[in-house]
């Protein structure tokens, strides 16, 4: 490991070297990993009843039952969540999650609890993720939380049953890759738009070993949740975190939450946060640049997030790639997509929206989404589904009257939970359905056996439940009338 | 996981190669919640037949199994190492493994270890001709025998040490306790806690 960044003999650091260091309790040796403290645990129904067992096996306890927050989200209904769930496997999921919790004294909140949702919008909502801490999950979209300068990253199980046991993990050292976008976003683009054409540029492997920083005056302008977004989607890059270094933005959405630091613990947190900057002379082991001027809204043709193209250009021609893996696997996807190259992006037909997922169920997103389809009607033919990350942000858009919004519009107004991200509950797509999704994923089947998803953001997906063809805002007020599911 | 430096057990032939983790444990089982009681899903498919060598009342309570070249290849499911264990297996000897499964078997303390195609067969020959007989395996020795045959066999020198002293990855962290705690003990209060609940 001569060669990785921690070991370097220099004293400037990036933020994520700084992170890393401030939490090694053992320093490895001669090849053996670090040890590294874990700050926050987050723990869900579908990767933690094995580590449980293992640890009721060893006869061990959880370490720190108050550094772990477990809540239900992957196989919740996001209907009549009053009624006992119906598939058994989901059902005994859930009732084992709520057993083990109780058994090992841990922080549950359940299917109809207030602060229930889907983990990643729950850790950042009650004040729990902030700068500079370290944050697992079994989960790849662990990776959400950098947005705050946290180091996060997803487990497998075995480690979450270390992490719940030790309160460490053993880790090797990462490499650290910068990514700049620089310039001003034109109205209707978006960070689901940057972080796409990050992946479309840098593919799907572009980011392995890596823990990417996003940098630059696009990032510094994003809020929080636009910088969630962005830093949720580094494991579709192959990263194994994403961070944004903390900023004003960060401590005004931090201040004021249940369990953020308050008093004379908030100045001191302040005062270490402010050096959580990397140094101007610390080096990447990569670089990346991207011009956020001439950024369009993004959106994804194939089944890999890596295959997207700008909604203004017509799906590329397998031909065109000169790697022969990257052609046979645009032809494997354009045949599961049952689409031909060259078509226009916005001549492509959805039958469904779904408005969700831990990457865009935030309440700005829903208030985003609201802010095109409000007064309007959806298309005929597209069923929407629009579902908050947690219950909190249930409640929050109902107080500001975006559910009146989404209902006359014609989408369905859900409970939280991962819901169509992937499936693993009653929402999924038919065979051969195609959705627009502003969740992370457009893996075949992911949302459901046979359905084809198109990766975009909340904007696009309103503009395109309008229209019913893959579209932006932009074509909204090119028709100019409110009316323009005429021409879909 | 418990220290495992000699032990002798009644020994199993597996007369196959290439046995992936599919055939260890069949994607079915993954579906479950916990990570102990998969002895009845261990080949579970060969199972149905009568004659399959794991349904031979002979080889009843086996703890080696000698298995042809690369078992558990395939699937990274760790569930193939508990199926194993679960069954009772304390070591499985063969000329070659699937590399993620030897990583898993390693942290579970499921001794894996290697020995040349042509031993293995001779090991098969005398475990069918006395069917129930005993293998001793040493790890000290790095030796495994049954009856007059003995032979070397190879396992990393990380592993076998960890194996010796019963330490799984949490075991082995948990000797840095003393470290940990006093990582902790400097934790500053404004760092996150979920409890109290607030
Ligand atoms: S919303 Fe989707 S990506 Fe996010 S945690 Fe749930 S299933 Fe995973």
């Amino acid at each position: 490991m001569s060669d990785t960044p921690n070991d370097r003999p220099r004293t400037a650091k990036t933020l994520a070297e700084k992170v890393w260091n401030d939490h090694l309790v053992v320093k490895g040796e001669d090849g053996s990993p670090d040890l590294i403290y874990i700050d926050l645990h987050l723990v869900h129904e579908v990767t933690s009843p094995q580590a449980f067992d293992g640890l009721r096996a060893e006869g061990r306890p959880v370490r720190r039952p108050d550094l772990t927050i477990a809540t239900e989200d992957h196989n919740t209904p996001t209907l009549a969540i009053d009624r006992p769930i119906a598939d058994l496997t989901s059902r005994t999921q859930i009732e084992t999650l709520r057993r083990n919790c109780e058994e090992f004294g841990i922080r549950l909140h359940p299917l109809g609890d207030i602060e229930q949702g889907i983990v990643h919008v729950v850790g950042p909502q009650l004040g729990l993720t902030m700068p500079g801490i370290t944050v697992v999950c079994g989960d790849s979209h662990t990776s959400t939380h950098g947005a705050f300068g946290a180091m996060a990253f997803g487990i497998g199980t075995s480690e979450v049953e270390h992490v719940l046991a030790t309160q460490t993990l053993p880790l090797q050292p990462f490499k650290t890759m910068a990514i700049t976008v620089e310039g001003e976003l034109r109205p209707g683009v978006t960070a689901k738009d940057i972080i796409l054409a990050v992946i479309a540029k840098i593919g799907t492997g572009g980011g392995q070993g890596y823990v990417l920083e996003y940098r630059g005056s696009a990032i510094r302008a994003l809020s929080m949740e636009g910088r969630m977004t962005i830093c949720n989607m580094s494991i579709e890059a192959g990263a194994r975190a994403g961070m944004v270094a903390p900023d004003e933005t960060t401590y005004a959405y931090l201040k004021g939450r249940p369990h953020a630091p308050q008093g004379e613990d908030w100045d001191a947190a302040i005062a270490y946060w402010e050096t959580l900057k990397t140094d101007d002379d610390a080096v990447f082991d990569a670089e990346v640049h991207l011009d956020a001027d001439q950024l369009e809204p993004f959106v994804t043709w194939g089944t890999n997030p890596g295959q997207g193209v700008s909604l203004s250009e017509a799906i590329p021609d397998p031909a065109s790639y000169s790697d022969p893996n990257d052609r046979a696997a645009a032809e494997r996807a354009l045949e599961y997509m049952d689409l031909a190259a060259g078509t226009p992006m916005k001549d492509i037909r959805v039958d469904a929206v779904f408005m969700g997922s831990c990457t865009n169920s935030r309440i700005e997103d829903l208030r985003a989404f609201a802010s095109v389809v409000q007064g309007r009607k959806k298309a005929d033919h597209v069923r929407v589904m629009v579902v908050p990350g947690s219950a909190r942000v249930r409640l929050e858009a109902e107080a500001e009257g975006l559910d009146r919004i989404f209902e006359e519009f014609g989408a369905e107004w859900r409970f939280a939970g991962c819901s169509m991200c992937l499936g693993m509950n009653p929402d999924q797509l038919a065979p051969g359905e195609r959705c627009a999704s502003t969740s992370n994923r457009n893996f075949e089947g992911r949302q459901g056996k046979g359905g084809r998803t198109h990766l975009v953001s909340p904007l696009v997906a309103a503009a395109t439940a309008i229209r019913g063809t893959l579209s932006s805002p932009w074509d909204l007020v090119a028709t100019g009338s409110a009316d323009e599911k005429a021409d879909a | 996981m418990d220290k495992i430096t000699t032990f002798t057990g009644v020994a199993m032939p597996l007369r196959r190669s290439n046995v992936d983790t599919d055939q260890i444990i069949p994607a079915v089982f993954l579906k479950r919640v916990t990570k102990t009681g998969y002895e009845d899903a261990l080949f579970s498919s060969w199972r149905q037949d009568p004659e399959f060598v794991l349904n031979d009342p002979a080889y009843t309570g086996a703890t080696v199994l000698f298995a042809g070249q690369d078992f558990g290849t395939g699937s990274s499911r760790e569930h193939a190492v508990w199926a194993l264990r679960d069954y009772g297996f304390k070591a499985v000897i063969a000329p070659r493994f699937g590399d993620i499964f030897r990583g898993n078997s390693g942290k579970q303390g499921l001794l894996t270890g290697t020995v040349d195609e042509d031993l293995v067969e001779q090991f098969w020959e005398r475990i069918e001709a006395q069917p129930g007989i005993r293998a001793t395996i040493d790890l000290l020795g790095r030796t495994v025998s049954v009856g007059d045959l003995s032979a070397p066999f190879d396992i990393d020198d990380y592993t076998r040490w960890r194996l010796l002293e019963g330490l799984d990855d949490i075991g082995l962290t948990l000797r840095d306790e003393d470290r940990i705690s006093e990582f902790e003990a400097g934790r500053e209060s404004w760092r996150p806690t979920t409890l109290p609940v607030r």
